[in-house]
């Protein structure tokens, strides 16, 4: 299963946020997503779910245009994290997570919703919140009930299908540094597990250390992909970010690319 | 929020109860002093049939009328709040009970005076009713949608807007009605069931079937609405159909019981607030337990609309604003930013 853009446009009052991009996410792979503020990204990201739909271009599911699959099908095929939430209704944490596989595994019995709520709300750490009033929780923990609820969303329906795509928009903006490492490794196992996973960060050690493939957006277009030692050099980050080009090192074990960043006290 | 077990005692028992309660009550009551005891106790046959008569051609129907207008505004209230994610929109509020009295009065002031038969019949108020709440809905929505997204402030500034512009047309239309028709629009400004009868009840009964078969559709996209349009389109709810289906189930269910009793405020706003004390968000027991909650408090507010002041008729609008009012600044004081109330 592969998510495809195809000389994707997206324009906002004849600005052109996406411009001719092509682009292909394919299973078993995490793509981070980088690029400056205003750059794209998130646009990019919800052309790829199917919540906006393209100006001009194609976005392709499988080779089949988005647009012939019911949203209940393609529920139970990609899932996505928003940036920010909107809700303000006093649901508890297991409620919420429980109402992310409502369409896309509706069949499921309800204890082994539950059951399945509970596992997943103990893989991001909140177990212990799942009868909270999700309004009570702090921004962070917030966000990782909204991640758990995604999850939800792919992997109860994955029972009878493939993994499905998790796409997230800076799924780790609230995280504490030991919560970031959590939710990059729970995206990791599911592209491992034969998802794949897009996601657009703001983070660049975190892109180089957790991504196969990293797509920099930069202008509404693809400025560079590929892997992250090929593509995070010190002119890409000079010219996309304007960030001077000595704070990029190479780690010694994996050859990986790095940035410190710059003593400002002076 | 309480306990599963003691939600569903409150919405499959204790309400039901109450609702059958208050009904029973409410048909004992009255200006003319009547009683149940009355048929029981056989008495000569005039009185045991005039006590007949006015249990059940007047007052039966009335709080028939009464319960079921309830249960309409109460899910009415509920399917709003959760379409809008807006704690204060309901019917009344927005406009929807405005532009269905306007079209309601339309049909009665140019039916009695232009001699159409069409305006005339007794489904032209209803559906006139019908047509006024699905069109002020609508354009409510269409003004407020920009990109797919509703703005929240443009629906409450737009619907009160458009409130008192059907309400300044329906006064333009009351200047220009005849002594019949007046005393018709009379009715419902004030809102009143007094004029309630069993072949209204009937005309009534499949515009609230449908809006019953809506009602039960809408219970588990109004959950996922709660977290706004994007995510419920991600979840994989057909996000445009849920608006069109909750437009048209609140104009069923309002459109019609507006057109035959007036605009009666406060109970589609309290209502769903009331309830969701008791059964949290999930709209698969909100919506439910808004009808049956709606039924009753409406019900007795009519009962008190008719026994307060007699053997006057107080109009039940006025007595639902003025207990509505005090529990809804208590709900707002019960929490800090009126959000989730």
């Amino acid at each position: 299963m592969t998510i495809a853009l195809e000389n994707a446009f997206w324009e906002a009052g004849n600005r052109a946020i996406v411009n001719d991009v092509s682009v292909v996410f394919s299973p078993g792979q995490v793509t981070a997503i980088v690029g400056p503020n205003g750059a794209g990204k998130s646009s990019l990201l919800r052309l790829a779910s199917g919540l906006t739909s393209l100006s001009r271009g194609k976005v392709l599911l499988d080779d089949l245009p988005l647009s012939s699959f019911s949203p209940a099908v393609m529920a139970a095929r990609r899932a996505m994290l928003m940036q920010d939430g909107v809700l303000t209704a006093r649901f508890t944490a297991r409620q919420l997570v429980v109402l992310g596989a409502s369409v896309s595994a509706a069949h499921l019995p309800h204890v082994k919703r539950i059951a399945m709520a509970d596992e997943i709300l103990d893989r991001v750490g909140l177990l212990a919140f799942a009868g909270r009033d999700v309004m009570s929780l702090s921004g962070g923990e917030r966000q990782r009930v909204h991640l758990a609820r995604v999850l939800m969303q792919l992997e109860a329906a994955a029972i009878d299908t493939s993994p499905g795509f998790l796409l997230l928009d800076e799924p780790i903006s609230a995280q504490d540094p030991a919560r970031q490492e959590l939710i990059l490794r729970i995206a990791r196992a599911h592209a491992d597990r034969g998802g794949g996973v897009v996601m657009v960060l703001h983070d660049l050690n975190w892109a180089a250390a957790c991504a196969d493939r990293i797509v920099v957006v930069h202008d509404g277009r693809i400025y560079a992909q590929g892997a992250p030692q090929t593509v995070l050099s010190g002119p890409l980050i000079r010219s996309v970010f304007g960030l001077a080009e000595g704070c990029v090192r190479t780690h010694e074990r994996t050859g990986k690319p790095y940035m410190l960043p710059h003593d400002i006290m002076h | 929020m309480m306990a599963r077990r003691s939600i569903l005692f409150w919405l499959l028992f204790l309400l039901p109860s109450l609702l059958l309660i208050t009904m029973v009550l409410s048909v004992n009551i009255g200006a003319t002093g009547l009683h149940f005891d009355a048929l029981w106790r056989g008495g000569d046959d005039a009185d045991a049939s005039v006590a007949w008569l006015v249990l059940t051609q007047i007052r039966a129907p009335r709080v028939v009328m009464a319960s079921l207008t309830g249960a309409a505004l109460g899910a009415s209230g509920a399917i709003m709040q959760g379409l809008f994610r807006n704690p204060l929109a309901d019917p009344g509020l927005i406009g929807i009970s405005a532009g269905a009295g306007l079209a309601a009065a339309c049909v009665i002031v140019l039916g009695s005076a232009s001699g159409f038969s069409i305006l005339s019949s007794a489904w032209a108020v209803p559906a006139a009713g019908v047509l006024g709440s699905f069109g002020a809905t609508l354009t409510l929505y269409l003004f407020a949608t920009r990109e797919g997204i509703t703005s929240i402030t443009r629906v409450l500034l737009a619907g009160v807007a458009f409130g008192t512009l059907a309400a300044a047309l329906t006064g333009v239309l009351v200047f220009r009605a005849n002594d019949t028709a007046l005393r018709d629009l009379t009715f419902w400004t004030m809102g009143s069931f007094a004029g309630s009868t069993w072949p209204r009840i009937v005309i009534l009964s499949p515009f609230l079937i449908a809006a019953t078969v809506g009602v039960m559709w809408l219970a588990g996209p109004l959950n996922a609405m709660l977290l706004g349009e994007g995510d419920a389109r991600l979840m994989g709810y057909p996000v445009e159909r849920v608006k069109t289906v909750g437009m048209l189930t609140v104009a069923c269910a309002v459109g019609p019981a507006v057109a035959f009793t007036g605009v009666i405020g406060f109970i589609g706003v309290v209502v769903p607030h009331l309830v969701r004390l008791i059964t949290g968000p999930d709209h698969r027991l909100v919506l439910p337990g808004s009808v049956l909650l709606g039924a009753v408090l409406l019900t007795g507010a009519d009962t008190l609309a008719r026994t307060l002041a007699s053997p006057a008729d107080v109009p039940v609008g006025i007595v639902t604003a003025i207990l509505g009012t005090p529990i809804f600044v208590w709900l707002l004081a019960r929490t800090h930013d009126g959000v989730g109330v």
